[in-house]
């Protein structure tokens, strides 16, 4: 679909000047850097570069053990650790041909979502943030805190969990965490019909993303666009339905597409992803069995020489991570591949000619972490 | 004693000092509105955001305004290397000095201000447009870009809304025929249906619908005038001069300290301004708009009447104010073209037919 740019390119030969946006700007979130040559209020090119808080995540693989390893996932998004940690537990078990219990697979499938809300939850709040909107982030984070609060009982963290091992989880559930996800339901969903009167239906908000910031399923598919943002532009790819991986196939939800390739659309699909995860989640704590939480695991975890990628759909898009083993206790590449990274690539070419403000809501709109594009 | 000091005032030193009297309060109440509405943005704010807003220094927090003050004074006065240095001094000042000589001319009470100016209104505009030239000159001393964006956003952002503003302003001295904001009070007395945003709709005094004199547009022309003195004071949804998420902090980027400070204040300065007059034009400034129940005039009270007028005034002044607090806090910022086109294809046509319908209307009476 060919999408006309809404404002025409400035001439060329005018005069123009570049500005950083960033890597301290309150509009990138993190210590993202985006060079913008301007020509008064629109840009000509916009260069992001990324790198300032790079930590090497995927070298650290390579002389650590799989189980020392397994932190390191939870820190790369770390909005979304579940679905992180989900990815890596998931290729060592396909590797080492682990088996999981079903309740362990349970257990699994209501954390992530719980933990996609969430991560839903702030990126919406601070799109709003950055379109000048202050109160709806902290109505965000109060839905959050309840995400949070019932996801610390567990797992004892509340932000880089790492809940999940190779073969199941680390402790299991008890009833209280089953009951409060149960009643987390309606209350999310109460809270969701506010949201759509607030935010959704508010007339400077439509203006601000409505035709903003087209992408095209053609742009997204040059630079590998995922998530929400590809969903956005008309493409239907959801990891959790194209390759279903732990029991995502025995759920009944559906993957919200929306064909307007702008900024609203991005934004309503990740609203109703929320309104799906609500009830992925309502169906696995009606179904979740009794059982073991933990499958059995050897004591000197080493996978067999080749390579293994397991991909889950975490809150922003694909993340495929890549393990190939040479036959040690460690990995002898580790491989990420991370939707931010991809996401924030179209950057360049989806913000020529936008105004700077709509640029802003452009960026936004992609969700971007800035750790998950550096790692 | 009252008496005494009425003639004392008549005198040419009485005028001296009335003069003196009222310039230092106008001074202390800027100072301290400036003050304490940034508290009653931040526990406005709080309310709203489900959080209890500052609690810690002093009750309630009501501490945290001379504290951030004292902080403020304490900083160093710097300015950027390259950047011309005295006008980016002279912003902050420019941009405090209208609004305080604004309120010289605005009636708080019966007969409380500090000069009864035959063209105060005249007046009261004229000065607010200075505003603007502090922050071009703010953000184009200051050397950097963000400011420079914003300073020429704040340029046009402000011509475009002057020019509805004045329009509604102009058709509101047709309806009152004079400049004189006493005059236009004293015109709007009696009951709430007498001020002049419901005065041309029902005239409970037997004049029924389409009172003779009277706007029957006032009330959009009241939402025209409260759109634009949003944009006027750069409020949100219409802060481009500041639009923190593009442009850091816009034309006060490189301000630190109390220069920083003294922008913050007029801002809150300029929102008083706009809200008295808002509140004098369109409802009935100190009037109490009680008259028809209550029987008595509030001038034949003395000074207890006009305490009430103060109040009164106050009342509805402040009401309108924290409605503009409401609306920062609930609506995201408009997209700068945006803001122009509703300035230049909604606001300025709807404005100018309001302007022509309400000549028609003052006139058609006189024609049959």
């Amino acid at each position: 679909m060919n999408i006309p740019k809404l404002i025409p390119v400035g001439d060329p030969s005018a005069e123009t000047f570049t500005i950083n946006l960033g890597p301290q700007h309150p509009a990138t979130h993190g210590v993202l850097r985006v060079k913008l040559e301007m020509d008064g209020e629109f840009i000509v090119n916009a260069q992001p570069v990324p790198g300032y808080i790079h930590r090497m995540h995927e070298k650290m693989g390579e002389n650590r053990t799989y189980a020392q390893y397994l932190p390191n996932t939870s820190r790369i998004d770390y909005l979304s650790a579940m679905t992180y940690t989900h990815a890596f537990v998931g290729a060592v078990e396909k590797a080492a041909k682990i088996e999981v219990p079903l309740r362990a697979e349970y257990i699994r499938v209501i954390t992530s979502e719980l933990n996609r809300i969430s991560s839903h939850l702030v990126g919406w709040g601070a799109w709003i943030m950055d379109l000048g909107g202050f109160t709806p982030i902290l109505y965000a984070f109060d839905d959050r805190e309840k995400i949070l609060d019932l996801l610390e009982a567990i797992t004892g963290s509340r932000l880089t969990y790492c809940y999940y091992r190779f073969g199941g989880v680390c402790d299991d559930v008890d009833q209280d965490f089953i009951d409060g996800s149960k009643a987390f339901v309606p209350y999310m969903r109460k809270r969701m019909k506010m949201y759509k009167k607030l935010v959704t239906g508010n007339i400077i908000f439509r203006k601000r993303v409505e035709g903003i910031g087209p992408i095209s399923a053609e742009m997204c598919r040059k630079y590998g666009a995922c998530g929400p943002v590809l969903r956005g532009s008309g493409v239907n790819y959801d990891v959790r339905k194209a390759e279903p991986y732990s029991i995502y196939n025995q759920f009944d939800f559906d993957i919200p597409v929306y064909n307007e390739c702008d900024s609203l659309a991005r934004y309503l699909v990740r609203m109703d992803e929320i309104e799906q995860s609500l009830r992925i989640i309502e169906q696995a704590c009606a179904k979740i069995p009794e059982g073991p939480f933990q499958g059995k695991v050897p004591r000197v975890l080493k996978l067999p020489v080749g390579d293994t990628c397991f991909a889950t759909e975490c809150g922003r898009g694909r993340l495929l991570i890549r393990i190939t083993s040479d036959g040690k206790e460690e990995a002898y590449r580790i491989r990420l591949r991370t939707p931010c990274f991809t996401n924030l690539s179209l950057f360049e070419e989806a913000s020529q000619g936008m105004m700077l403000a709509d640029a802003i809501s452009l960026m936004a709109s992609l969700d971007l972490v800035i750790p998950d594009i550096d790692r | 004693m009252i008496e005494s000091l009425t003639h004392f005032f008549a005198t040419p030193w009485g005028v001296l000092s009335r003069s003196l009297i009222y310039l230092l309060g106008i001074c202390g109440f800027v100072a301290a509105n400036a003050a304490y509405l940034v508290w009653v943005e931040r526990k406005g704010a709080g309310r709203f955001q489900r959080r209890p807003g500052p609690t810690e220094s002093g009750w309630a927090g009501l501490l945290q305004p001379p504290a951030d003050g004292i902080k403020l004074l304490s900083k160093q006065l710097m300015a950027p290397p390259g950047s011309d240095k005295i006008l980016f001094w002279a912003a902050p000042l420019m941009v405090i000095a209208p609004p305080l000589v604004c309120l010289a001319a605005i009636p708080f009470g019966d007969n409380v201000l500090a000069r009864d100016l035959n063209i105060g209104l005249l007046m009261v505009f004229s000065f607010g447009s200075i505003n603007v030239m502090a922050l071009m000159l703010g953000g184009w001393a200051s050397r950097n870009k963000y400011a420079i964006i914003s300073a020429a956003r704040v340029v046009s952002q402000n011509v475009a809304y002057e020019i509805p503003m004045l329009l509604v302003v102009i058709t509101m001295i047709m309806v009152t025929g004079t400049l004189n904001l006493q005059e236009i009070i004293v015109q709007q007395g009696g009951g709430f249906w007498n001020w002049n945003i419901l005065r041309g709709i029902w005239d409970f005094s037997g004049g029924g619908w389409g009172h003779i004199g009277g706007n029957i547009f006032a009330p959009i022309t009241f939402l025209i005038f409260y759109i634009c003195m949003l944009a006027e004071t750069n409020r949100a949804p219409f802060d481009m001069a500041e639009a923190e998420s593009e442009l850091v902090a816009g034309a006060f980027t490189e301000y630190g300290g109390m220069g920083f400070g003294v922008f913050f204040m007029a801002e809150y300065a300029n929102i008083v301004v706009g809200c008295a007059l808002a509140t004098l034009l369109f409802l009935g400034g100190w009037q109490s708009g009680l008259g028809p129940w209550v029987g008595t005039h509030l001038s034949s009270l003395g000074i207890w009447g006009t305490l009430i007028g103060v109040l009164c005034f106050f009342f509805k002044m402040y009401f309108l104010i924290f409605s503009v607090v409401w609306v920062r806090w609930t609506f995201p910022r408009t997209q700068f073209y945006g803001l122009l086109n509703l300035s230049w294809k909604i606001l300025i046509p709807l404005s100018l037919l309001t302007l022509l319908l309400t000549s028609v209307t003052l006139k058609l009476p006189r024609l049959f």
